[in-house]
């Protein structure tokens, strides 16, 4: 635990110190997308990491938090800081309706609801044309203002996605170091052995699967206002599945493999841009690789790095002592 | 036309994308009847069977009854090199990671097809004469009676495979008790392989069928993948008649919706169905009775 938090105080330090050496705007943009993309995948860790279960449609539940923001600031004129808890509010509600029923059954079924529910909630984004400004989208969505200040450029921008960040994080450390987090991995480990020592299982399933989706509907929130518009193609089917790849490919037993995951994920197709045709074939290979050869992804393997290192240190003093 | 006109015609195009559903819904409850696998690549092995048909057809010269063939054998090839070089040699092979190994196939397979054969439709000729029947005021094309057809002959010997073959009642032996079956000498590896191979087979028997009414691109596997599976979670996940009359069902009542509510919202009626299927009767029209934690 004091690592974790050792880890979080370096990462915002870091955070912080970055825009003193670097002052290209595309760079900006590139970590912004980062910060937004990782909220949601750090959700999405939690839910999967630590609880067992899958969601095939967290892009779906990223596009309530960017819709509701969108309509409710730019329709009907709402603060945009209000907006942004009331499509909290709404997508956490949405999330509980899908997952009692369906968290309750053995197997992945919650799966299956999440991908259902993502595919209607596009095609809604899409046919609701009055509301949502149909397949070609909707502008005109203000800035974030707090204090006087507008968070209408990306060197702004960059410190408020990357504060939500830290903040969800810190959040994130806690919990999985909590009571809540122990009950959840020993779910994730036996369920019925859980059942059995007296952990609520389908509720706290619910609780995490909750919270995951209230994290991608922030990061929504954030996008629809960082973007100033929105429409439906970030928020399909793909986009879901792009999700899970990051979270299994940084390692979804550790938070911070849903940052790696993330900044490879978002970075890449940035650095290839040549290769565009290749993205989808190359996120195939990395996930069915990385879930035969390393299934805790880029995090345990960087943690094995750790721990071999740290016993070759030790070596020469084990025959001494 | 009047309304009863409609309906007819409704009925059929309902009933004909239905029977791809149905297909489609078969590979699914197949594979996890042997594995408990949701496998998400079943759509890319319907976009194969049609790529390849479609592709073949005018570079080899052959008749179409045997480009039909080829790509339905070079599905069910793919499907069996999937699970083996994917799925087998996992070690930690727990359902979810499993799932999400189907997840990476599916976008594998559809990122190496696009980079194959490019991001265009293209046409498959239909299997005898394009020339529409009427039957009173409601037209049928030939290839909507080639798809029923079909279908049924699948669905028939499937039924027969697995009710009178020695190796359909390995299948059903793993489906029922893996751990039973191999203790009375039923090699489990053989029929998880197997079963992605007849999974792919019956995928791309669809995929081929349809293609001369809707074109086929890279891109077509991943919707009629999924609602296959729709169509299998409200069949009942895991039975055979069930995927059938799933299938038929979503295809009727999006056919149905599209014509009297609302054509933008097609797609979004058989996943809605689902939602429903999983809130209200999980086990599906015709499952087994569902475990509850």
């Amino acid at each position: 635990m004091k690592r974790d938090w050792l880890i979080w105080l370096g990462a915002a330090i870091l955070i912080f110190a970055t825009p003193s050496f670097i002052k290209s705007p595309y760079f900006f943009t590139v970590l912004i997308f980062i910060a937004i993309n990782g909220i949601v995948v750090l959700g999405l860790t939690l839910l999967m990491g630590f609880a067992g279960q899958v969601s095939l449609g967290h892009a779906g539940f990223f596009g309530l938090g960017a819709y509701f923001s969108a309509i409710l600031t730019y329709h009907y004129h709402f603060d945009p800081w209000i907006a942004m808890v009331l499509a909290l509010v709404a997508t956490l509600f949405i999330a509980s309706l899908l997952g009692i029923p369906t968290l309750r059954l053995h197997g992945h079924y919650l799966a299956m609801a999440t991908l259902g529910l993502g595919v209607v909630l596009q095609i809604i984004f899409k046919e609701e044309v009055e509301l949502t400004g149909g397949p070609s989208g909707m502008g005109g969505i203000p800035y974030l203002k707090a204090f006087g200040i507008s968070f209408s450029n990306d060197y702004r921008f960059y410190f408020l996605s990357w504060a939500f960040m830290l903040l969800l994080l810190g959040l994130s450390i806690n919990l999985v170091h909590s009571r809540i987090g122990r009950a959840l991995r020993a779910i994730s480990q036996n369920q019925v052995a859980a059942g059995t020592l007296g952990i609520p299982v389908s509720r706290l399933k619910l609780l995490i699967f909750a919270l995951s989706a209230g994290y991608a509907s922030l990061a929504g929130s954030l996008y629809a206002h960082y973007m100033t518009f929105v429409s439906p193609g970030p928020f399909g089917f793909m986009a879901s599945v792009k999700m899970v790849a990051m979270v299994v490919i940084g390692g979804s037993t550790s938070l911070w493999g849903a940052l790696l995951g993330t900044a490879l994920l978002v970075s890449l197709p940035e650095l290839l841009t040549k290769l565009q045709d290749y993205e989808m074939f190359v996120y195939g290979i990395i996930m069915i690789l990385v879930m035969i050869f390393a299934p805790k992804g880029l995090a345990g393997m960087i943690g094995k790095v750790g721990s071999l290192a740290r016993i070759r240190l030790k070596e020469p003093n084990a025959g001494t002592g | 036309m009047e309304w009863h006109n409609q309906l007819a015609q409704y009925l059929v195009t309902g009933v004909t994308t239905g029977a791809i559903y149905a297909l489609a819904a078969l590979g699914f409850t197949i594979i996890y009847n042997s594995t408990e696998i949701i496998n998400l690549a079943q759509g890319e092995f319907v976009m194969l069977g049609g790529m390849i048909a479609a592709s073949i057809l005018p570079l080899l010269g052959v008749p179409l009854w045997m480009a039909v063939i080829i790509a339905i054998a070079a599905a069910t090839v793919v499907g069996m090199i999937f699970e083996r070089l994917a799925i087998r040699p996992v070690k930690n092979p727990s359902v979810l990671n499993l799932i999400i190994i189907t997840i990476g196939g599916s976008i594998l397979i559809k990122g190496v097809a696009m980079l194959i054969w490019g991001k265009d439709d293209r046409p498959l000729r239909a299997f005898t004469s394009t020339q529409p029947i009427h039957v009173f005021s409601t037209v049928i094309t030939p290839q909507s009676i080639w798809i029923m057809a079909g279908t049924l002959l699948a669905v028939v010997l499937l039924h027969l495979f697995y009710e009178y073959s020695i190796t359909g009642k390995a299948l059903r032996a793993c489906a029922y008790n893996r751990k039973a079956a191999r203790l009375c000498g039923v090699s489990v590896e053989r029929m998880v392989l197997f079963s992605f191979g007849l999974s792919a087979m019956l995928g791309a028997f669809a995929g081929v069928l349809v293609a001369p009414i809707t074109f086929t691109s890279y891109d077509v596997g991943t919707m009629l993948g999924l609602k296959g599976f729709c169509a299998a979670i409200l069949g009942g996940l895991g039975s055979n008649p069930g995927a059938v009359l799933g299938g038929l069902v979503i295809g009727t009542l999006e056919s149905l919706g599209a014509g009297y509510l609302s054509s933008g919202y097609k797609d979004a009626i058989a996943f809605s169905i689902m939602l429903l299927v999983l809130y209200f009767k999980p086990a599906g029209i015709l499952g087994k009775q569902m475990e509850k934690v």
